[in-house]
């Protein structure tokens, strides 16, 4: 076949430029310490939320000096808790599931992001610095409601936050 | 009869009389859907930026629904179908072979998007339980009627007919010329079909083996992770889908009307053989964020992905590379100076040209999406649509009604109502995406969701890291009125062509390549050894994560009931915010 040197060379540099980026994304997504959504958690029956021990109360739970847990419900068209309060510089994981149609769960503007999928749960890890205010917004299409289906999470500063003792509901 | 006066050569429809009507139909079925789409997305463009809302929110995903399926069902395969059957007709320099099957898939594609349209339109009824608001993407267990997927289905058997068509054309023609190369836009043809007959099976199984059972109520539980992922299956090839059409008028056309030739015939059958390898098994790059599918599946889509780059760089050369050629014929000179030697005034090529120059655009943001890491910052955000109306909305979008306006006269022996209006349109098609598609990225950064009829909320606001948001909602809004102009140009234009008086000689040859098949090795045409590749790779990215999902949730879903789109969830909803039990009862009444 013939190919003329120009396009040879293009070739080689296309062929470059693609491993290269290949290269970068994966040291983005291994070496830099960043954690993909992934398949970890066991499915879920959706439509038995209630009988499960996570998502039967919707919560944040302390399960380390500086770890949390935040169990999220995203329904048509809320998210359960509401706000999401944990302090600052603390390690956050959040277990997302879905009693009924797919739903998005990201905190506006930054990369903690998901899909949330009826039968699946979603497992998330961030490390707020900044204390604040976020939104959470739904970003998959669930319905004609979608639009005012929003969250809150607030950040506090670590010496002013006190979990609320749930353990009277 | 005028025609020995006439210079020009034969048109299409001299020579093809009965093709030419169905290239027609089919060319003019396209624009019909690209019309109504247009309409349906200005009202999406001003609701969602709070600039003009006529409607209940709502409604709004009803509009969306419609405005995508549509664009990217109606309007583009609507449109390939029609070049297609062109492409294959004038390079095999033959007939197809029986033309009431040719009308047959026809009528097949239109039959299917009618019936789909109905329950999509349904929406609008505030009753009725004819509905389809489940977007282009249909998730279960977001449920449409059944006449939702049966159209799809009946649309989709046509599309298989018409490709059985093309082959059916080749083979005869295959016969009566045993020794020669197969044409290069047959080939395109044909590689396209056996892409698309390999992408099908993914939705087949999820919209026959799962979606319409399920929706007449054969069986009440789902698998929605499955489901989405079959979907994807067929989503992401689907896109080249609508892409290879323009590329074969990039590969055939865009040189003749730059003044040269193309470059090299060997590479374009390369690129089209690597799309019907790549473009499959990738399709899990969609769901880079979704649970229950592991990392590494979702690397290998990457990867995969990232080497899809390949066939389009190459493109982007060869098709540079034929241009300057042209312009060089033209008495361009200098390295950058033929630029100005190019045909600028010809509504074909400045369309095609800027068609492939946003192309280029869109493809630095599809290298963001791709990045597995870097995609949790834009999933789901406007920056997604941002890059799709690069893409399809402006690369395949622009090239087709340029390349209508090449090919339009020689389908009807009608010169073109008007050609300065024809230049005014494709630049009027560039600037308006260029601001709507730039407001709509950035939006995505700040972190503004698609889909999603009010982006403005009650607990917080999107910060702008510049500018401001309003302003960015008045860029989108102005570049989408812009569109909107530039298609009603468009389609009027055509339209009142068909008004104009029928003249001869409108014909217009295709140049031939500078390096042609003769260059290119005979493997090339192996189709048989391409399609085994192609499903071996297909089979390798597929098997393992479908068998997990499988396996983790069970063939019918680990628990998940049906959700009906119907307008009605909106009472629901205000009553399930006072008090979550009612949702569980409501929901319940209206399945019942």
């Amino acid at each position: 076949m013939h190919i003329h040197d120009y396009e040879k060379i293009w070739l080689v540099l296309a062929m470059v430029l693609i491993v290269a980026i290949i290269t970068t994304i994966t040291y983005g997504a291994t070496a830099a310490g960043i954690g993909m959504i992934s398949d970890d958690e066991e499915t879920i029956d959706s439509t038995a939320l209630d009988e499960d021990e996570r998502f039967a109360d919707p919560r944040v739970e302390q399960v380390g000096d500086n770890e949390y847990e935040v169990y999220v419900i995203a329904r048509q068209f809320v998210f359960e808790p509401n706000p999401i309060e944990v302090p600052a510089n603390s390690r956050v994981t959040f277990y997302i599931t879905s009693p009924d149609v797919l739903h998005g769960f990201q905190v506006e503007g930054t990369n903690a992001n998901t899909m949330v999928i009826p039968g699946e749960v979603s497992k998330l890890t961030v490390e707020p610095n900044e204390p604040g205010e976020y939104g959470i917004v739904c970003n998959e299409y669930c319905g004609s409601g979608h639009h005012t289906m929003e969250g809150l999470l607030i950040v506090h500063p670590e010496d002013e936050f006190e979990l609320e003792d749930e353990s009277d509901e | 009869m005028s025609e020995q006066l006439e210079s020009g050569a034969p048109t299409f429809l001299d020579r093809f009389p009965q093709e030419a009507r169905v290239v027609r139909a089919a060319l003019g079925s396209s624009f019909i859907a690209l019309f109504l789409g247009a309409l349906f997305g200005i009202v999406q463009t001003l609701h969602r930026t709070d600039i003009l809302r006529f409607m209940d929110s709502s409604y709004y995903y009803t509009v969306l629904t419609a405005h995508g399926v549509l664009m990217v069902v109606s309007f583009t395969i609507f449109f390939l179908v029609g070049i297609y059957t062109w492409g294959v007709v004038r390079s095999l320099d033959r007939p197809l072979v029986d033309i009431r099957f040719t009308w047959a898939w026809y009528g097949m594609m239109v039959a299917g998007t009618l019936l789909a349209v109905v329950p999509i339109l349904g929406g609008f009824v505030d009753t009725s339980e004819l509905s389809a608001d489940v977007l282009f993407t249909f998730y279960a267990p977001k449920q449409a009627h059944p006449l939702f997927y049966g159209g799809l289905s009946v649309f989709l058997i046509g599309t298989w007919m018409a490709g059985a068509d093309w082959f059916r054309a080749y083979f005869a023609w295959r016969t009566e010329n045993p020794d020669e190369r197969i044409p290069l836009q047959t080939f395109m043809a044909l590689v396209t079909m056996v892409m698309w007959y390999i992408a099908s099976i993914g939705i087949t199984i999820a919209v026959v083996g799962f979606l319409l059972p399920w929706s007449l109520g054969f069986f009440d539980q789902i698998n929605a992770l499955l489901t989405r992922t079959l979907f994807w299956f067929w989503g992401h090839p689907v896109v080249y889908f609508w892409l290879m059409p323009a590329y074969m008028l990039w590969y055939t056309v865009l040189p003749t009307i730059s003044g040269g030739r193309l470059f090299s015939d060997p590479l374009g059958r390369v690129v089209f053989i690597l799309f019907l390898m790549l473009s499959t098994p990738v399709g899990i790059h969609h769901q880079y964020l979704d649970p229950g599918i592991s990392e590494g599946f979702k690397a290998i889509a990457m990867t995969n992905t990232i080497f899809l780059l390949l066939p389009s760089l190459l493109t982007a050369f060869t098709v540079v590379a034929s241009m300057e050629h042209g312009a060089r014929q033209r008495g361009g000179t200098g390295l950058f100076g033929w630029l100005r030697a190019l045909p600028w005034r010809d509504p074909a090529f400045t369309g095609m040209t800027l068609a492939g120059l946003m192309f280029a655009a869109g493809g630095f943001s599809g290298m963001v999406n791709a990045g597995l890491n870097i995609n949790y910052l834009v999933h789901n955000t406007l920056w997604v649509p941002g890059h799709f109306h690069l893409t399809v909305g402006t690369a395949v979008a622009l090239t087709f009604m340029a390349g209508t306006y090449w090919l339009w006269p020689q389908l009807t022996n009608r010169e073109l109502y008007s050609r300065p209006i024809a230049l005014a349109q494709v630049i009027l098609w560039f600037v308006g995406m260029a601001l709507m598609s730039n407001a709509m990225h950035v939006a995505g950064l700040f972190g503004m969701p698609r889909r999603t009829a009010e982006p403005q909320y009650d607990g917080f606001d999107f910060t702008a890291t510049f500018g401001s948001i309003a302003e960015f909602d008045l860029q989108l809004a102005i570049g989408g009125t812009l569109l909107t102009i530039s298609t009603l140009m468009f389609v009027f234009n055509i339209a009142l062509t068909s008004g104009g008086p029928k003249v001869s000689g409108l014909g217009k040859e295709l140049s031939e390549p500078l390096s042609g098949p003769e260059d290119s090795p005979e493997i090339l045409d192996n189709l048989k050894l391409w399609i085994i590749i192609a499903l071996v790779l297909v089979v390798l990215a597929y098997t393992l994560p479908l068998a997990s999902i499988i396996e983790r949730g069970g063939v019918f879903g680990p628990g998940v009931d049906p959700v009906p789109m119907i307008v009605e969830p909106l009472l629901i909803y205000v009553e399930a915010a006072a008090d979550e039990s009612t949702l569980g009862r409501l929901a319940g009444g209206v399945l019942g």
